[in-house]
């Protein structure tokens, strides 16, 4: 087997889709697009979109697509450079002090260091993809760090000084849009924005995930979906909720409900807040019923 | 230094057009959307497509604005118009992508003609609200209700051990340990949201709130501001500009529905669908400075408060006719948003405006039952 590598695989915006669409996900156009870009320019990739897109499992695609590990970081409000970039073992530190007594000791060894997602990913920039997950949920500050993280791909650690990347890793980043990105990161980046997709792509995502589904099943599911959202819901459904929903119908279904009835019991699946569910419990029949044709 | 080739100068050319029409792009952007285009082939006008919306990364409210550009640049179709959504949807409107080019220009134009017809409005009472509403900037950021964030500060008492000190402190005192070093858990002020009612029963006080607003903006570290009427407009970023007139004057033009109807239960539930805004709200003290005069059916109203009322730390509602003493929470609307609301407070003037948003951190008995004492 040929070694894969960022250039033998991404070859074209086709092999790029075509890789990705082995390994169960199913990117348009201009996403396989803006992969191929990201991996040929070697600039990150951000992609944003509402939640249950499938960002994540976009990221999750791209480190199958390469055989590479994927290293993930989750933002969240208040998240520093110590669980980001490094931490030192205190305790081991401490210990070895003791245990040194009256010998020298480097307590600022490799031993010591915690290595988290940002050095792991520099420290083996080949066999690593570094997904950094809803970064929108960080504050200004993380924000600060990762771009100069996401520029020089170098992290100093004052201990030990400064350790910098053998080649430019791959990182994808990942955003809800909750708040607006520092314009600097955007235009660092190569950038996507994932939409919900068209009945038919997405009728083709739950035969690939979903476990045995029919292909009517499918598609009565992505069309029902497709009219579900275009509804204010507070929290229109995502791709994976559709999955799940067929799943469960289907799961019904052969426990003996018939076809309406077993999508409608099946809801709780799909849409997991109390008033929306009782603002389209009403016209659940009629959807449904349109949807199945 | 090497001239750039011919072929390449349209897409220079494309760069520079956004950049006239007020989309941030890099030169860095633009080096990197000709690599793109070199990397695809070519093949077809498509691949250009997608590698400018890959490398010039329009923001996605904009990107309608972006097609049009893209249409007339490269196919010479100057015909294309951006087309507005359907009316049945609340419109919403977003300054986020606005231009720091465009304010410049106007810093240096003095007093246009909007911000003289806002000074009009406001001339009652100038002296003593201008120093209220400084001394409101003032006092803001320390009076805004706090929460604990995550991050940790150091401190001379009561906190948790810190090990990367102390262990450096242990280390220099060559393995004696000294007294340990403390950090304990940051506060940080509340976000604050105010959602102003512009429509025409609002018309005497809408300047005086508009005010209030570029106040907070300034004074708070975290403000958002919107305005609703028949539609819903962010107006945060046009208020971030430190001068009062041209702050307003900006914020006045982005608003399309001055002294319109109200639709109050649609805007806040349009105004929850948006995940980017409804996440303002959450843990937020929000404050909706409105008549709360819903015509018709209240339910969408009703459901829009509960959901916000779920989010928000505190939610309070500032009415103007709650300065008349005769008031009472009367009408179908109010009586059902009642039991949501935190506070129901006078909204006629600025000073009870102000003092109510210093107290916010400050315990009260919820909107209920002061209310139900005084009936």
């Amino acid at each position: 087997m040929p070694e894969l590598t960022a250039e033998t695989v991404a070859t074209s915006p086709e092999a790029v889709a075509q890789h990705l669409a082995a390994s169960c996900y199913l990117a348009d156009d201009s996403l396989s697009t803006a992969i191929f870009l990201a991996i040929r320019l070697g600039k990150p990739l951000l992609l944003e979109g509402a939640p249950g897109v499938g960002k994540t499992e976009a990221a999750k695609a791209i480190a199958e697509l390469l055989g590479r590990d994927l290293v993930r970081l989750q933002c969240y409000e208040g998240i520093d450079a110590a669980h980001a970039l490094y931490e030192w073992n205190y305790q081991r530190q401490l210990l070895a002090i003791r245990h040194a007594g009256e010998h020298e000791i480097d307590i600022y060894d490799d031993r010591f260091l915690i290595a988290r997602p940002l050095l792991q990913v520099l420290r083996a920039p080949e066999q690593r993809v570094l997904l950094v997950d809803e970064i929108d949920r960080s504050d200004h500050e993380f924000e600060a760090l990762l771009l100069e993280f996401l520029s020089d791909f170098q992290i100093s650690i004052p201990e030990r000084g400064t350790i910098r990347a053998a080649a430019q890793p791959i990182v994808i980043l990942t955003s809800n849009r909750t708040r607006e990105l520092a314009e600097a990161l955007r235009r660092r980046c190569v950038y996507h924005w994932i939409g919900y997709p068209e009945a038919e792509r997405e009728a083709a995502i739950i035969m690939l995930r979903a476990g045995d589904v029919a292909e009517a099943t499918a598609r009565a599911v992505a069309a029902a979906v497709q009219t579900i959202r275009a509804r204010p819901l507070a929290k229109p459904p995502g791709i994976a909720e559709a999955v799940e929903w067929a799943n469960a119908a289907t799961i019904l279904e052969k426990g003996g409900s018939p076809w309406p009835e077993a999508f409608r019991r099946a809801i709780g699946v799909l849409i997991k807040d109390e008033e929306d569910l009782s603002y389209i419990a009403p016209e659940l029949g009629r959807i449904v019923e349109e949807a199945l044709g | 230094m090497r001239a750039l080739p011919r072929p390449a100068a349209p897409f220079l050319g494309f760069g520079r057009l956004l950049r006239r029409y007020g989309f941030a792009v890099a030169p860095e952007q633009i080096s990197g959307f000709m690599q793109a285009v070199t990397l695809l082939g070519p093949r077809s006008m498509s691949d250009i497509h997608e590698a400018a919306l890959a490398t010039l990364a329009p923001p996605p409210d904009r990107r309608d604005e972006f097609e049009v550009h893209f249409q007339s640049h490269f196919y010479g179709n100057t015909s294309a118009v951006v087309e507005g959504e359907a009316d049945e949807e609340t419109r919403i409107k977003d300054d986020g992508g606005a231009d720091d080019e465009r304010t410049e220009a106007e810093r240096s134009r003095e007093g246009g003609e909007l911000s003289s017809a806002l000074e009009q409005l406001s001339t009652r009472d100038f002296q003593r609200d201008d120093d209220r509403l400084t001394a409101f900037r003032r006092k803001l950021s320390s009076a805004l209700p706090a929460r604990r964030s995550f991050r940790t500060v150091r401190t001379p008492s009561r906190g948790k051990l810190d090990l990367r000190r102390s262990l450096r402190e242990i280390v220099s005192a060559d393995g004696d340990v000294p007294s340990p070093l403390l950090r304990r858990r940051q506060t940080v002020p509340r976000k604050l949201l105010l959602l102003i009612d512009v429509s025409g029963s609002m018309k005497l006080h809408t300047a005086d709130y508009l005010k209030l607003a570029h106040a907070a903006v300034q004074g708070a570290g975290r403000a958002e501001i919107f305005t609703f009427g028949t539609r819903l407009t962010r107006i945060t970023s046009a208020l971030r500009i430190r001068d009062r007139d041209q702050a307003l004057a900006r914020a006045a033009a982005q608003v399309d529905d001055w002294d319109g109807g109200t639709r109050m239960g649609p805007t806040l539930l349009a105004f929850l669908s948006v995940p980017r805004f409804s996440s303002f709200a959450r843990g937020a003290a929000v404050i909706i400075l409105s008549d709360a005069l819903e015509r018709g059916d209240h339910a969408e109203l009703e459901t829009a408060m509960r959901r916000l009322s779920a989010r928000a730390f505190r939610l309070s509602l500032a009415t103007p006719l709650a300065g008349d003493p005769r008031f009472r929470p009367a009408t179908a609307a109010l009586r059902a948003i009642l039991p949501d609301l935190d506070d129901l407070i006078d909204g006629s003037s600025l000073t009870s405006l102000t003092d109510f948003i210093l107290s916010l951190a400050r315990p009260a008995p919820t909107a209920s039952t002061i209310w139900k004492k005084v009936s």
